[in-house]
């Protein structure tokens, strides 16, 4: 290959390991500081967050966020806290959303893919073209809203959180792609001995998939838990708003929030702490996910993996 | 003869096919009547008459939105937006993967991929307050290191030209530790044998990277790179509208399609030209996936989407 080569064969192996042993230290070394420099940088924003969140207001105000809360309070939580009834309306609409969203989506994701994923059914091609078709072309943002809006009346309904994002695509070519490796002869002999189409979608094909249906699970509960787009676009109910919509619009708009204050029952909402009190719920609104995120980001790395073998 | 098969087949399939409908059913309605809805562009919208009963107005809306100067302006910021995206967080993704995957000591590899992974899961609205808070004029991180250095703080919000660098760094934040593993799952595939050949060949890690992990990389970069230029006209609305939202001092350097679309829909609730906008850019992208696809077929069959 190049000079290197004369060194095979000859007994000169222990100063090549030398020297590959210092190229091994170099490497790593470049490796353990730029891994290093660039979680760091991954991890600094949520550090920077939950300080200011900790951090007195005139503090702030004087001094900017800074890494390390230098006048610790817990007065934007507190006030968070205090009249919570919207917030924790938001949760619930977040949780109720992202419970029916990926219970159904997850049913409607399996069963269509395990159609797809028979191969002695004939018309699967025609049909999968059907659904990646509307991956290449779409008739754009007007139509659909138009559509959503006025002909299925679905606005400031609960079912324009849920149904726009129930099925991907992409979600159904992975989970066809799996269920595609489990043995024909499973469905075989199912069929010999009687078992309709849906029994075996339901009775076999399902517990065999458990591992598929984890990781779009996971995928369809994180993307209704994190959305906000369908909330801006179909809900102007107040009761409706869900948890990163409500952050959104606290965020953008902190007479809106003193007007929620006052409503709720706070008198005094000239003195609200507004910068802490907008880094405290950026805290609360992430703070879920941040918790369950490295127990199951092994399942997403799995489900990436799945799709990445053949797309 | 063949409609007898026809209606064969179709006893046969009676369960599949019931089981398929809620799904046909689904983006018949959600995507293939929206696309029907793209008349609404060649109309002049009224409430009253709805998507079939306005008025047509020819290409006007058209030639309204390409006379603004906004088409050409959205259009190269979406495509050149996309282009750094694609080239920045491939490159950074790679990069972090073939480190994590020849650096040592396992507490360290899981800890570090872990916390490449934490953008990913937050939401867009999350990101914009991050953003807030390290950005703010007054009372921001970044602004706050600047005077505690004794500099001028920046006005980063009303300045337009740091944005694409912003834009860019963020995207690569968010992204990271998707890509990475993505890349990760290919350098783990690579046959052993590689490596050991290069070993007893005398190669030192540097060549081994360059030389084996890199090629062996070619084809999932191709694939990745091919899938996201395909989608090269499309904005990635969450972040755009999250990190800029309705600040029109940023516009000439942060609109792309999609928020000009939004906005034109929302805002000033300009139906028809909004649609045009819209239409525009399926065409542009599909366009642009069809041409892909043709090269890539071309290139190796295999490889093609379809």
């Amino acid at each position: 290959m190049n000079a290197k080569d004369a060194s095979f064969g000859k007994p000169f192996v222990p100063a090549v390991r030398r020297r590959s042993h210092l190229d091994r230290t170099l490497f790593s070394t470049i490796g353990y500081v730029s891994l290093t420099i660039l979680a760091v940088l991954c991890i600094v924003p949520f550090i920077l967050v939950v300080s200011s969140s900790l951090t007195e207001e005139s503090t702030i105000v004087v001094e900017g966020y800074q890494f390390l809360p230098l006048h610790f309070s817990t007065e934007a939580y507190s006030i968070l806290f205090k009249y919570p009834q919207q917030l924790i309306n938001a949760y619930i609409v977040t949780i109720g959303v992202t419970a029916v969203g990926t219970f159904v989506g997850l049913f409607l994701t399996s069963m269509t893919a395990y159609v797809l994923s028979r191969k002695d059914f004939k018309w699967r091609n025609g049909f999968a073209f059907y659904f990646f078709f509307t991956t290449l072309f779409s008739g754009g943002l007007v139509p659909w809203y138009l559509l959503i809006v006025n002909y299925l009346q679905m606005k400031d309904t609960a079912l324009a959180l849920i149904v726009p994002m129930m099925l991907n695509v992409f979600y159904i070519i992975v989970m066809k792609s799996f269920m595609s490796s489990i043995p024909e002869a499973i469905v075989e002999s199912a069929k010999i001995d009687g078992a309709g189409d849906f029994r075996i979608y339901a009775q076999l094909i399902l517990p065999l998939s458990k591992p598929a249906l984890a990781t779009i699970g996971l995928f369809l509960a994180l993307a209704y838990w994190n959305d906000w787009y369908n909330a801006l676009l179909f809900v102007s109910n107040e009761k409706l708003v869900p948890l990163q919509y409500y952050l959104y619009k606290m965020l953008g708009n902190m007479d809106g929030m003193r007007k929620a204050m006052m409503s709720a029952g706070a008198v005094n909402t000239t003195s609200l702490p507004s910068e802490g009190l907008k880094m405290a719920m950026t805290v609360v609104a992430t703070g879920p996910i941040l918790a369950v995120y490295p127990f199951i980001q092994k399942y997403f790395v799995q489900g990436m993996t799945i799709g990445a073998v053949k797309g | 003869m063949r409609l007898r098969r026809f209606w064969d087949d179709l006893a046969r399939y009676k369960i599949l096919l019931l089981m398929l409908a809620p799904a046909v059913l689904f983006y018949l309605i959600f995507a293939y009547l929206p696309m029907a809805g793209i008349v609404i562009a060649f109309k002049r919208y009224d409430y009253i008459g709805g998507i079939f009963g306005s008025a047509w107005n020819g290409l006007d809306n058209f030639r309204f939105f390409f006379e603004s100067g906004d088409a050409w302006r959205v259009t190269r910021n979406t495509a050149l937006y996309n282009i750094a995206f694609i080239v920045v967080n491939n490159l950074l993704q790679i990069f972090a993967a073939i480190l994590l995957f020849e650096v040592g000591g396992k507490w360290f590899k899981k800890l570090t991929q872990s916390v490449l992974f934490l953008p990913y899961f937050i939401s867009w609205v999350v990101v914009g307050a991050i953003a807030y808070n390290l950005l703010n004029y007054d009372i921001g991180t970044v602004n706050a290191l600047l005077r505690g250095l004794g500099l001028e703080p920046i006005d980063i919000y009303n300045t337009p030209s740091y944005w694409p660098f912003i834009l860019v760094a963020v995207s690569a934040w968010k992204t990271l530790g998707y890509g990475t593993v993505m890349y990760l799952a290919a350098i783990t595939g690579i046959d052993t044998e590689m490596y050991e050949a290069a070993e007893i060949d005398g190669a030192n890690i540097f060549q081994r990277v360059m030389k084996v992990t890199i090629p062996n990389l070619y084809p999932t970069v191709i694939i990745l790179v091919l899938l996201a230029v395909g989608n090269i006209f499309r904005g990635d609305f969450g972040m755009f509208y999250n990190m800029i939202g309705n600040n029109g001092l940023l516009f000439s350097s942060t609109d792309v399609i999609d928020t000009y679309v939004f906005r034109s829909l929302i805002t000033s609730n300009d139906i028809g030209m909004s649609a045009a906008a819209g239409v525009f850019q399926s065409v542009l992208g599909f366009a642009t996936i069809m041409l892909v696809n043709y090269a890539v077929r071309r290139y190796d069959r295999d490889r093609a989407l379809f």
